[in-house]
């Protein structure tokens, strides 16, 4: 038996287990909140074009609109200044064998349960291996914080100093990208960022940092504690939109039972 | 006096609603001058240029005279109640379901003698001002009131029946996130209004404005993004049957015109709130409000557009905003002839600009909430379409009609 007809055996009778991690595109789903003077991110919307009526009696379709970094996303390098000068940053010149790959999982939801401004440390990294091993290069690195099960006001958690959602800091972020040289970082909030990541050095560490390294990101994930901290595989291929920074997708992951 | 409109019963849903008919509605050209003049709440006739006589009914010539040179004018509207009758019933639909209804010969003081319709606390042969009122076919008419306010009059059936008086009624206001939206709610309660629902867009972002909404007995805060037509059509479904008044007080604005923006992004947004908005809530609310504006004391009424007067003319500092009113004023025309056949008015407030984040590097005078609000419930009160709220809206109108094309020269040429 082939691997692959291995897989599709084990996927028929349950044995491998597909997770779905993306958010339902939604009107009402939260984007990022910029500055109001800066360009924003289009929400999610949907106009019916026909449903089964007069304006086409036997189908019904919608055109839909957004913007590249609504919902559950991809980054590409590109999406950052630091990244600008990558090759292959955009999400149609990226190898299509980066959109899947490996998936480990970190757990930070005890301590994102009773702070909104968690921190992901170095300290957390290197205790996490301790248990699971060293993380292996070409690794997706998902942050679980449990964020998407919140909803609403709660989820941007936007008050008058901005947004308070966890995320890394740039130590972390870098040892995960420069030491680790993992694929990409992933995690349940609006950005890969901390909602207070403005006030890091650099700015955004983990887009300035991933995307100048040609690394990836992910954002709005959600049913990460499905998944195993280690030995599961992310499924994540971005639109192939020409010159893309990023795109909403759909995210699964394979988990073996 | 005039018997107090009370607040009406909760409605039988056994019954069916009245279909909305029209009082008669062909005018001769000319006589669209009176119409012109109700729409913004003034009382104007013809005068003769040659030898100042002033004509009732409006004609093409001076029946003194016969001069063509013809001019409307703002005349005194005073005079005297010289007969009355009360028609009891109709050949006409909208009368034979509205009788009694006064009717009366007034002689004014400047001359001419106008068969018009008499407010109810009119004495026999007692002194009258003519108001210029729209009837709900949308024409001007002159309804002779008392010369000295009478308790309660605007409660009068034949008066409220060309207003679009607020009391009793049910009002929706579309953004709660805007400046104005609890003054306009408050201004309502005032004058009597029922429930005032408001729209929140995006529930998952703070709203500053949020806990002063709150504070207004009466208010409901309900979820509506003008942006998002199945939130719209939500919206439409669950109140869309008791909206008697809808404020579309959405609005997108961001400095700069074409080349000073580069990209189109806020020209979007602005058309998505300013243009599309106007036509989702159009598309939503417009069917069920046209079906209720016979529904009693509180019918559908009015629908109401806040617009900057820049839709007349661009603001070149404020280009792409000014651009997305004009679409905007130019749907409200074609929704007062999608609106005609039921007599749900649209009554456009044009405004200068506004005490707000936007308007902030703008010279004064700016319009403050509360004038919005007070011009706005007065235009209602008086049954308008245009209300040129503030002075710079005033100005930027007057300076229109004198010559659109001069204002448009110093617009663009920074003598605005």
């Amino acid at each position: 038996m082939s691997t692959l007809s291995e897989l599709t055996a084990r996927l028929a009778t349950g044995a491998v287990q597909v997770v779905d991690l993306t958010h339902t595109l939604d009107p009402d789903f939260p984007v990022i909140v910029l500055p109001p003077e800066f360009g924003q991110c289009a929400p999610f919307r949907i106009e019916e074009i026909s449903a089964y009526d007069h304006r086409g009696p036997a189908w019904k379709w919608n055109n839909i609109s957004m913007g590249e970094h609504t919902g559950t996303h991809f980054d590409a390098p590109s999406h950052w200044i630091s990244g600008r000068d990558v090759p292959n940053g955009a999400v149609d010149e990226i190898d299509p064998a980066m959109l899947v790959g490996p998936v480990v999982v970190i757990d930070c939801s005890e301590g994102t349960a009773g702070n909104d401004d968690f921190e992901l440390t170095p300290q957390i990294i290197l205790d996490w291996e301790a248990r699971h091993g060293l993380i292996p290069a070409g690794s997706w690195v998902l942050m679980r914080t449990d964020w998407s099960k919140r909803s609403g006001a709660a989820y941007l958690n936007m008050k008058d100093d901005g947004p308070h959602s966890p995320g890394p800091t740039p130590e972390a972020i870098r040892l995960l990208v420069h030491e680790r040289e993992i694929r990409g970082f992933g995690t349940e909030c609006i950005g890969t960022d901390a909602g207070q990541g403005a006030h890091y050095t650099p700015p955004y560490p983990a887009h300035f940092t991933l995307h100048g390294a040609g690394r990836y990101g992910l954002q709005c994930l959600r049913n990460l504690d499905l998944l195993p901290p280690t030995g599961a595989v992310l499924i994540a291929p971005p639109l192939k939109i020409k010159g893309g920074t990023g795109s909403p997708l759909r995210v699964l992951a394979l988990v073996e039972n | 006096m005039t018997e107090p409109l009370k607040s009406p019963p909760k409605k039988n849903p056994q019954l069916r609603t009245s279909a909305p008919t029209l009082p008669p509605t062909m005018r001769s050209r000319a006589a669209m001058g009176l119409t012109a003049a109700a729409a913004e709440g003034r009382f104007m006739l013809q005068v003769c240029a040659d030898c100042g006589t002033v004509l009732y009914p409006a004609r093409d010539a001076c029946s003194r005279c016969l001069s063509t040179d013809l001019h409307w004018q703002e005349v005194s509207p005073k005079g005297r109640l010289l007969a009355e009758t009360t028609v009891r019933t109709s050949t006409n639909l909208y009368f034979r379901e509205r009788a009694p209804w006064r009717t009366g010969t007034v002689q004014l003081d400047v001359g001419p003698v106008i068969i018009c319709h008499v407010h109810g606390d009119v004495e026999r042969n007692g002194r009258v001002v003519l108001w210029n009122r729209l009837d709900r076919a949308g024409q001007g008419v002159l309804i002779a009131m008392p010369e000295q306010p009478t308790p309660n009059m605007e409660d009068d059936p034949q008066l409220r029946a060309m207003t679009s008086d607020p009391k009793h009624r049910r009002v929706l206001i579309a953004d709660a996130r805007s400046e104005n939206a609890a003054a306009i709610a408050r201004a309502l309660k005032k004058a009597g209004a029922g429930q005032v629902f408001i729209g929140e867009a995006e529930a998952w972002r703070p709203n500053p404005m949020r806990a002063v909404l709150e504070d207004i007995p009466g208010v409901q805060i309900l979820p509506l993004d003008v942006t998002d037509t199945r939130s719209v059509a939500e919206l439409a479904g669950e109140i869309g049957g008791k909206v008697d008044i809808l404020i579309n007080n959405a609005r997108f604005l961001r400095p700069g015109g074409a080349l000073s923006r580069g990209d189109t992004v806020f020209a979007q947004q602005e058309m998505e709130v300013n243009y599309l908005g106007l036509m989702r809530l159009a598309q939503a609310f417009g069917p069920g409000m046209c079906a209720r504006t016979a529904d009693g004391v509180n019918s559908a009424v009015a629908w109401v557009n806040i617009l900057s007067a820049h839709a007349l003319v661009s603001l070149p500092e404020l280009g792409g905003f000014s651009a997305s009113q004009a679409a905007a004023l130019s749907l409200s025309q074609s929704l007062r002839a999608e609106f005609r056949a039921s007599g749900l008015r649209v009554m456009n407030v044009f405004i200068g600009p506004t005490e707000d984040d936007w308007h902030q590097p703008l010279p004064p005078p700016k319009v403050p909430p509360e004038a919005l609000a007070r011009d706005l419930v007065a235009g209602l009160q008086a049954g308008l379409e245009d209300v040129y709220c503030g002075d710079v809206a005033r100005d930027l109108i007057e300076r229109f009609r004198a010559g659109a094309k001069v204002l448009e020269r110093e617009m663009t040429t920074g003598q605005g």
